[in-house]
């Protein structure tokens, strides 16, 4: 079957497969596990480099690596953890591949609400879950979470599914805070609104109010600015909308974290320490806010103006640990419910 | 057949093991499904079961029918008859296995979504909002089957293709005689001949949509994969999630069981005393353009649409003329890892069915039914299953040389790639087990038989008779695997290397952040991958008309 040629080609490509291998520990590097997407995260890790010296080695994925690090066990080359969202947080520190971080730098930049009280992680930027609304049939410029149950919006909301992370954060904030008949109700309100079943992506829904299939659409704050600054194309979607940051009733906008976590087994730990401190520093948080359009963690760093045109971000108190302890009765809910039916 | 030779007994020990490596993750996934799961279930059979369990059945229905329709009516058309155009088919109409369902999903979500191209051409006549209104959701289980089958179809026919053309002539004559038409032919002949190569194309089919999971939860279809994926991430349960697969695992060992039913008792050994093929009849005129024009729709659909939908993104953002270097090496890791594992799944899918063939007894048969169970695993659950025997072996390698005084190497397995290639192998070794099994089935054991007669040993059989009469079946296996480890995604995502990506894992990354237009270039990389090696295939299946 094989031909000497064919047996060559294959042998160097095992080869290369095999010294393809790096060493988990090596001076002067730091292995990252991250959900982010790496185009996003790539300037960051470029300028630590640039800054540091220490080389950054990564692995994204959307899914299990927190699974794949408590697997890995004590030979994890993992030093990193990057989470888009509190659920991941939670997911990891309860898998138990973390460790403190045990930072002066990152106690005193990252406000307590935004951090772990036994110190397994911290915030490094933050999003809002707000409200894109038609500029020609929304009126109203406040709304509150409470009110998108109101059958006054019947058939007029854009969603994406409720199982997505971003809405089970939002979600899990409802339940947390009026626990889950209460949620439930909501939920069973919201559903009722919907002007179709929940699809697509956060773009999405701004798209759809655009052509005029619904009035308001739930997105985060981040994707909004990203059409109207980056996507000539989907220009016209941000254009058709206004943001509004809605509130809950006596309380603030839900916001949802991006995370860092210290692995357990981190084989460059000093590195590791030294990439979360880096990125919650003013150079990298300022990256941050004016590539990805995200609040940062950290006070006096200037809110990207597109986004500081939404208005003035007044986040809701609720501390974010408590947030994800409702996660899976939110998850539940949905189904429940059937709201992505 | 009663005396186990020396390449027998290797053949065996290859076929036990391959069994033992394709059971590993389904072990492990057993074993997580054993840890308690309490507040998982209540709440998944109370809401989510049903429904999800209902999708799941519709859309295995639904794409296995207009597959199968699909598939076997260009197959048919193709293979037994001659008209204007064919020669092109023969190389277009398989061109749909290039596209990954994922891919199509996109693809089609974004020329019918509101604003989107269909959309904006609708408005020419009719007001924005209007047209919104007719504009047909492809966000739906209906849109799921049209825009899965479509891509899919080409397994029913590559299967069907090399049914009909071997097809011995005396059969189709002998109807022609008593006077039926070619309808009646088709309808009583061939079709029933070719049940076995169409419940081969039709599992692959179904197998393939139940683990997809990028194009159904795209297109908004909560099928048990995707139940598998939320149950794991929303609420964090590993074991329920393990749970649900093992309860995949057995819908699926039914539908294997309902395959070999189908395929009772069916003799499609071509007859050994007048291997005479089909002259394949001619189409002229008018219904020779009708044919040619049925068999390009869905190559127009499955293929054509996605592909100058891809190049026109590409171009428009210049994404040609700012060519992004990492692709180069993003491609050159898709097709590393594709080889590697292409060869290995051949070599021990024909090793296990080789053993079964020459010594057939119920370790064989057991050893080759589980070889190809792998494909039953949704690649994010089997990328879960693999972790922990992959990495015993990496913590060993490491406790070992500790002992030995030695600096450690770190997971090696994970590290260098190893894992990707072994979750390909186990992932899609079914395809050249089923391909080459088909394969076999069609070599009289009268071939084996005389070949001994004249003193050639096993081995020897192989080479001059097996392997010549096998080829069409292994290129095609060659070409299915290669392609569907380009298009993997799930177990690539969670196994790969520090640094590594993919084609499909940096398509992922631009779609995940809903601008995978971005990553149109990339795509039509995938493609254009895919698209030598499907080709390449249809060279060589295809046959002179009838006998030379």
């Amino acid at each position: 079957m094989l031909n000497s040629r064919a047996f060559t080609a294959t042998a160097a490509l095992l080869c290369f497969t095999a010294f393809g291998a790096s060493p988990a520990s090596a001076d002067g590097e730091v292995n990252v596990y991250t959900y982010r997407e790496t185009k996003l995260i790539q300037p960051l890790f470029d300028a630590f480099t640039k800054d540091t010296g220490v080389k950054v080695n990564v692995v994204s994925a959307s899914s299990g690596l927190e699974q794949r690090m408590k697997a890995e066990g004590a030979n994890s080359p993992a030093d990193v953890l990057l989470t888009v969202d509190i659920g991941r947080i939670d997911e990891a520190v309860q898998a138990d591949v973390t460790q403190p971080i045990k930072s002066v730098v990152i106690d005193e930049i990252v406000p307590a609400q935004y951090r772990d009280p036994d110190g397994h992680w911290a915030g490094i930027s933050m999003r809002a879950r707000v409200i894109y609304a038609s500029k020609d049939r929304v009126k109203q410029d406040k709304i509150t979470y409470e009110e998108l149950a109101d059958p006054k919006w019947k058939g007029k909301i854009c969603i994406r599914s409720g199982q997505h992370i971003y809405n089970n954060g939002l979600f899990a904030a409802y339940t947390a805070k009026y626990g889950e008949a209460k949620a439930e109700e909501w939920l069973k309100g919201v559903k009722a609104n919907l002007a179709q079943k929940p699809s697509g992506g956060d773009r999405e829904a701004a798209r759809d109010v655009a052509a005029g299939k619904c009035d308001i659409g739930i997105g985060n704050t981040y994707y909004w600015a990203l059409m109207m600054n980056n996507d000539p194309e989907k220009k016209p979607w941000a254009e058709a909308t206004k943001v509004i940051l809605p509130t809950f009733e006596g309380g603030g906008t839900h916001v949802n974290l991006s995370g860092v976590l210290l692995a357990k087994h981190a084989p460059n730990k000093a590195n590791g320490v030294k990439l979360i401190e880096w990125l919650a520093g003013e150079k990298a948080q300022q990256i941050y806010a004016d590539s990805n359009y995200e609040y940062p963690v950290r006070a006096g760093v200037a809110v990207n103006p597109t986004i500081a045109g939404y208005g003035k971000l007044t986040a809701d108190p609720l501390p974010i640990a408590k947030i994800a302890a409702n996660r899976k009765a939110a998850s539940t809910l949905v189904d429940k419910v059937g709201f992505d039916n | 057949m009663t005396r186990t030779t020396r390449s027998g007994r290797i053949a065996a020990s290859i076929a036990v093991a391959t069994a033992v490596l394709v059971a590993a993750p389904v072990i492990s996934i057993i074993a997580l499904a054993m840890q308690p799961a309490p507040d998982v279930w209540q709440p998944l059979i109370e809401y989510v079961l049903p429904r999800s369990l209902l999708d799941t059945a519709l859309l295995l229905g639904g794409v296995a029918a207009l597959s199968l329709a699909i598939g076997t009516g260009t197959a048919w058309a193709i293979s037994l008859h001659e008209f204007r155009g064919r020669q092109m088919l023969l190389w277009l109409v398989p061109l749909p296995l290039a596209i990954p369902t994922y891919l199509a999903a996109y693809v089609y979500v974004d020329l019918f979504e509101p604003l989107g191209l269909v959309h904006r051409t609708l408005s020419l006549w009719l007001p924005l909002q209007d047209a919104v209104r007719v504009l047909p959701n492809l966000r739906s289980l209906p849109g799921a089957i049209l825009v899965i089958a479509l891509v899919l179809y080409p397994y029913v026919y590559l299967s069907a293709r090399t049914m009909f053309q071997f097809q011995s002539a005396e059969f189709t004559e002998a109807a022609k005689t008593l006077g039926a038409g070619r309808w009646t032919t088709f309808w009583r002949i061939s079709l029933p001949m070719a049940r076995p190569a169409l419940a081969v194309g039709i599992a692959l089919v179904s197998l393939e949509t139940l683990n997809d999971i990028g194009a159904s939860e795209y297109l908004g279809v909560r099928t048990l994969t995707v139940s598998v994926f939320t149950t794991w991430l929303n609420r964090g349960s590993l074991a329920g999630a393990a749970q649900l697969s093992c309860f995949m695992l057995a819908i699926v060992a039914g539908l294997i069981a309902i395959e070999r039913y189908g395929r009772r008792n069916v003799t499609t050994e071509f007859s050994a005393e007048s291997p005479r093929l089909t002259q394949r009849t001619t189409l002229a005129g008018i219904k020779g353009g009708l044919a040619f024009a049925a068999c390009l729709l869905p190559v127009c659909l499955g293929f054509l649409v996605p592909l100058l939908y891809l190049a026109h993104q590409s171009f428009k953002r210049g994404l040609f003329a700012n060519f992004d270097m990492a692709l180069w090496r993003d491609a050159f890791n898709s097709v590393a890892f594709a080889s590697l594992a292409t060869l290995a799944a051949l070599l021990l899918g024909f090793a296990t069915i080789l053993a079964w063939r020459w010594r057939p007894n119920r370790l064989r048969f057991v050893a080759m039914n589980i070889a190809q169970l792998g494909y039953t695993l949704p690649g994010l659950v089997l990328a879960l299953g693999l972790l922990a025997p992959v990495l015993a072996i990496d913590n060993a390698l490491n406790a070992l040389a500790a002992s030995l005084g030695r600096s450690l190497p770190g997971l090696v397995m994970v590290g260098s790639g190893a894992a990707v290639v072994i979750a390909y192998v186990i992932r899609f070794l079914a395809v050249p087990t089923g391909f080459i099994k088909a394969g076999f089935e069609r070599i009289p054991r009268d071939y084996d038989d005389s070949a001994r007669a004249v003193g050639a040993g096993q081995t020897t059989t192989m080479r001059l008779i097996h392997l010549p009469l096998l080829r069409p079946a292994m290129l095609g296996a060659v070409i299915v695997v290669f392609v569907d480890c380009l298009k993997e995604l799930p177990a690539t995502l969670l196994l790969r290397p520090l640094n590594v990506e993919t084609l499909a894992t940096s398509i992922y990354q631009y779609a995940s952040r809903g601008s995978f237009e971005e990553g149109a270039l990339a795509a039509l990389l995938i493609v254009a991958a895919s698209i030598g090696p499907v080709a390449w295939l249809t060279r060589f299946s295809d046959i002179p008309s009838g006998p030379a």
